[in-house]
């Protein structure tokens, strides 16, 4: 595809124009229009559920508009296919990688562009890695590596294909702070070379720090185009939400002496999979204080909450203490009514029942806690008024109790959760990514409830991706890495970079010292 | 193409409409193929739908088959809702009827109050220790309860017929394999004078209640309906999973044990090479065009029960294979399953529209 562009065009290297897409229930693009110019790194910018992965697929031939059209160097044209879209020039970095992890590197690449994994090939990934700073060992199987490198992968497969539009899906979510400072010089580069890049993300300091022009998406619809190094973090955020918000700060809390939650030695080993064995976690959460899990995801953040919520028994009750107790072999329902919640980070068939009202989902967790029984037989009244209460405090929008939990929003359905918790008044409460996927509304909401619960002296664990998020309410803070837990610091005390320090695997010896 | 598109809200109507739709569905269906037997259509609907009901007799018939089924059905929708699938209710009711029958005959000579009782609790224990076979292999080995529980109901056939031919054999009997009849204080009271309606109906309300009481307010039924929907939120809630396998099995095998011991003590009277057309099977057909629900496997029973007396009615007015009772509950439960994806899913012919056409294919300069 040797072609050269029209000047006529303003060098617009694809145009979408007036894109409709609506899935039964909802508009996931509404008439949206997005110009990507040659060479620029171009934002997509919104709320989780605005509609930018919609409007990606549609543009790399995952999905078909119901109406609208795209023009690519100012021929309309017909993105039928991903076949289609790579015949293009289009190259598209999934936000989940699909790599065989008992292959080469070579052998992955070599099957997902259908070419013979040969010499020619080898010698074409090192001279792409070694000319944009990605480096990988072609021979190294796919299993031993880390998220940051299975990344590289997916662009270095993207770029052999030599593309003119280079799409990334939340590129960063997986990464830690220091493989993101490297994605961003190799986005550079290439943006240099001529390559537009498509680069979609919620995260307003990546965007002002990278990108030249902005789309900005709410609600399925184009709200905006800026300039984001023009724009400061604040005015985006509006953009992206539409009203002012209502953000918490950060608050300095006295910790009482009274450790409320103790993990001693915590092991457990892998029994499937893809599970991630815990060794020897240890950890103190005060009575009264928030303390932050960092980590990439899939370094046994899932194991460590189950081991805590009772979901993963332990065979020794004392690796578990609760305010001085041993609690290790307990049932959930037991380290429930003890004062110890806890919410999984998955909310639909996890933390709630997808097909049950919300007053059968409080119901499901509270009635170890709250009075909703009579006579040993569920009491729906009373069900009923412990849902309406959590409905009203913390403001869920929702038909009534009665609505099912699936049919609510993720921030919906993630405020009702919390609520329900925080309702029961644990005097421990472990959260898992309490706002993924939550709009800043909900977000700004959940934090400032777990912020209200440590104040009143509750001891607060929260197990996040998000390092904003722990900088913001955590008052000690530590990184969950390939199942072992990092030494716990004084927030205060930790930058960002001393945090990706210990995020990542082979710097934990590093990150120690600092 | 044809695609099946899942719909945003399936209509909750739709989903309680869904059986009366598939049992109109399966009228119609039926006169087709009555036309086609070559049968004279009105005649072999009032054989097979009118005239089982309409005598007092018939009705109390209707009650005799309707018990058994509801009985079952009832603890077939509890297991199902949480994800249990016994499909061996058939096993279970034989091993109640050989229990129960073993009883029975073991106390031949007693005239008291306390054999039937006696024989009843052996029915539930057959059922159970049945049921407990495939609980035992599922919680223990993951073995699926599917393939379980439907092979042993093969072996339980064959052993009552291996019970039957040798030592519950009717020792002044000719060699025919079956027991001796059961005496009065061993069969179950008529609870209708001149028909053979017994206490059993009795014991399938009773059953009904219980369901109903258990699914809706207690805590057990809760986890159970937890479990079905989202076994990871009832481990979450601290739910024991293999504690719930257990007792949908057990109380799905003593209320088929239960209705094994009400045939053989009841309608039959003895012990032969089969006990029942079976009902074990059926019930599973009841339990879904019940909704798996306690008060809808009421009418859903009545209506099973009548295709059995239709097919029977049929089969002396009409000359028409016994066959026909199969195919009527067939083609009941498979318009029943279409419904359902028709109620969840639209059909959507052909691709997904696409974008307007270019009109060119490559991006050439301009």
């Amino acid at each position: 595809m040797g072609s050269t562009e029209s000047k006529s065009f303003e060098n617009a290297l694809v145009s979408m124009s007036g894109i409709t897409k609506a899935y039964p229930g909802t508009l996931a693009n509404d008439a949206i229009d997005l110009v990507v110019r040659r060479g620029e790194i171009h934002a997509l910018l919104g709320e989780n559920g605005a509609g930018k992965s919609t409007l990606v697929k549609i543009l790399y031939g995952l999905l078909q508009a119901d109406s609208g059209h795209i023009e690519w160097q100012g021929v309309p044209v017909d993105i039928t296919s991903p076949a289609r879209a790579r015949e293009l020039g289009i190259a598209l970095v999934f936000q989940h990688f699909s790599l065989f992890d008992s292959l080469s590197v070579l052998e992955n690449i070599a099957l997902g562009m259908a070419v013979p994994a040969n010499k020619v090939l080898q010698q074409k990934i090192i001279d792409v890695s070694s000319r944009y700073g990605l480096p990988i060992d072609p021979d190294r199987q796919v299993y031993s590596l880390s998220v940051g490198e299975r990344q590289r992968i997916e662009i270095v497969r993207c770029l052999l294909q030599e593309p003119k539009l280079l799409v990334m899906d939340e590129p960063t979510s997986v990464l830690t702070p220091q493989e993101v400072k490297e994605l961003f010089v190799t986005l550079r580069r290439l943006s240099r070379e001529g390559v537009a890049i498509l680069y979609i993300s919620h995260k307003l300091n990546e965007i002002k720090a990278l990108c030249s022009n902005a789309t900005i998406l709410r609600n399925g619809k184009r709200v905006a185009s800026a300039d984001p190094t023009a724009e400061s973090a604040h005015s985006l955020a509006s953009l992206m939400m539409g009203d002012e918000l209502d953000a918490p700060s950060r608050e300095n809390r006295t910790p009482s002496d009274k450790v409320m939650l103790r993990l001693n030695n915590v092991s457990v080993i892998a029994v499937e999979q893809h599970d991630v064995p815990l060794r020897q976690v240890n950890l103190n959460v005060h009575a009264g204080e928030i303390v932050g899990i960092a980590g990439v995801a899939g370094n046994g953040q899932d194991e460590l909450l189950a081991v805590i919520s009772g979901e993963q028994y332990l065979s020794d009750e004392q690796a578990l203490l609760l305010d001085g107790e041993p609690i290790g072999t307990l049932s959930p329902g037991q380290r429930r009514q003890r004062g110890l919640c806890c919410v999984p980070e998955e909310r639909l068939g996890h933390a709630a029942v997808p097909g049950m009202s919300l007053s059968e989902n409080a119901f499901l967790t509270a009635h170890h806690r709250s009075d909703l029984r009579s006579v040993g037989l569920i009491n729906k009244r009373k069900s009923r008024r412990f849902t309406e209460r959590v409905i009203e405090q913390f403001n869920v929008q929702c038909n009534g109790h009665l609505s099912l939990a699936g049919s609510l929003s993720g921030g919906n359905l993630q405020k009702f959760i919390v609520g329900r918790e925080i309702e029961q008044k644990p005097s421990v409460f472990v959260v898992s990514q309490p706002t993924w996927g939550v709009d800043a509304g909900a977000a700004a909401a959940i934090h400032k409830s777990l912020q209200a619960m440590a104040n009143n002296g509750a001891a607060v664990l929260v197990i996040s991706q998000d390092l904003d998020e722990l900088m913001l309410i955590s008052d000690r803070i530590a990184a969950l890495c390939a199942g072992q837990l990092s030494k716990v610091h004084l927030t205060e005390s930790v930058s960002v970079q001393q945090l990706g320090l210990l995020m990542g695997g082979a710097s934990i010896e590093q990150g120690a010292h600092v | 193409m044809i695609r099946l598109q899942p719909r945003a809200e399936p209509s909750k109507l739709m989903g309680y409409i869904a059986p009366l739709i598939a049992l109109v569905i399966t009228l119609l269906s039926g006169m087709v193929l009555f036309a086609l037997l070559g049968v004279p259509v009105g005649a072999a609907f009032y054989a097979f739908f009118i005239e089982p009901v309409s005598s007092l007799y018939g009705l109390s018939e209707l009650g005799v088959k309707a018990a058994p089924l509801i009985m079952i059905a009832v603890a077939l929708s509890i297991g199902y809702r949480a994800n249990v699938w016994n499909i061996g209710a058939e096993g279970q009711l034989i091993l109640g009827g050989i229990c129960g029958g073993a009883v029975a005959l073991y106390f031949y000579e007693v005239d008291a109050w306390y054999v039937l009782p006696l024989m009843m609790l052996a029915g539930v224990i057959g059922g159970m220790l049945w049921a407990a076979i495939p609980a035992l292999l599922r919680t223990q080995f993951n073995a699926n309860e599917i393939l379980t529980s439907l092979m042993l109901t093969y072996i339980a056939g064959l052993l009552l017929s291996l019970l039957v031919h040798g030592p519950l054999r009717d020792p002044d009997g000719f060699n025919f394999p079956e027991s001796r009849l059961l005496h009065d204080a061993a069969t179950l009271p008529i609870i209708m004078q001149g028909t053979r309606l017994h206490i059993g109906a009795l014991t399938a309300l009773f059953i009904v209640v219980i369901g109903w009481v258990l699914l809706s307010r207690t805590m057990l039924g809760f986890a159970l309906k937890v479990n079905g929907q989202a076994p990871n939120a009832g481990r979450y809630a601290g739910f024991t999973q293999n504690r719930l396998i257990w007792f949908s099995l057990l109380f799905c095998g003593a209320c088929a044990g239960l209705a094994g011991l009400n045939e053989v003590a009841g309608p039959i009277g003895q012990l032969l090479p089969s006990i029942s057309p079976g009902y074990g099977f059926t019930a599973i057909i009841v339990a879904f065009l019940g909704r798996l629900h306690p008060v809808g496997v009421v009418f859903a029973g009545l209506v099973m029960a009548l295709s059995y007396l239709g097919g029977e009615s049929a089969q002396i007015s009409l000359n028409l294979p016994v066959a026909v009772t199969g195919v009527f509950q067939g083609m009941l439960l498979f318009f029943l399953l279409a419904a359902d994806v028709l109620i969840n899913y639209r059909v959507v012919w052909g691709r997904a529209r696409t974008a307007r056409r270019p009109s060119s294919e490559h991006g050439a300069s301009l």
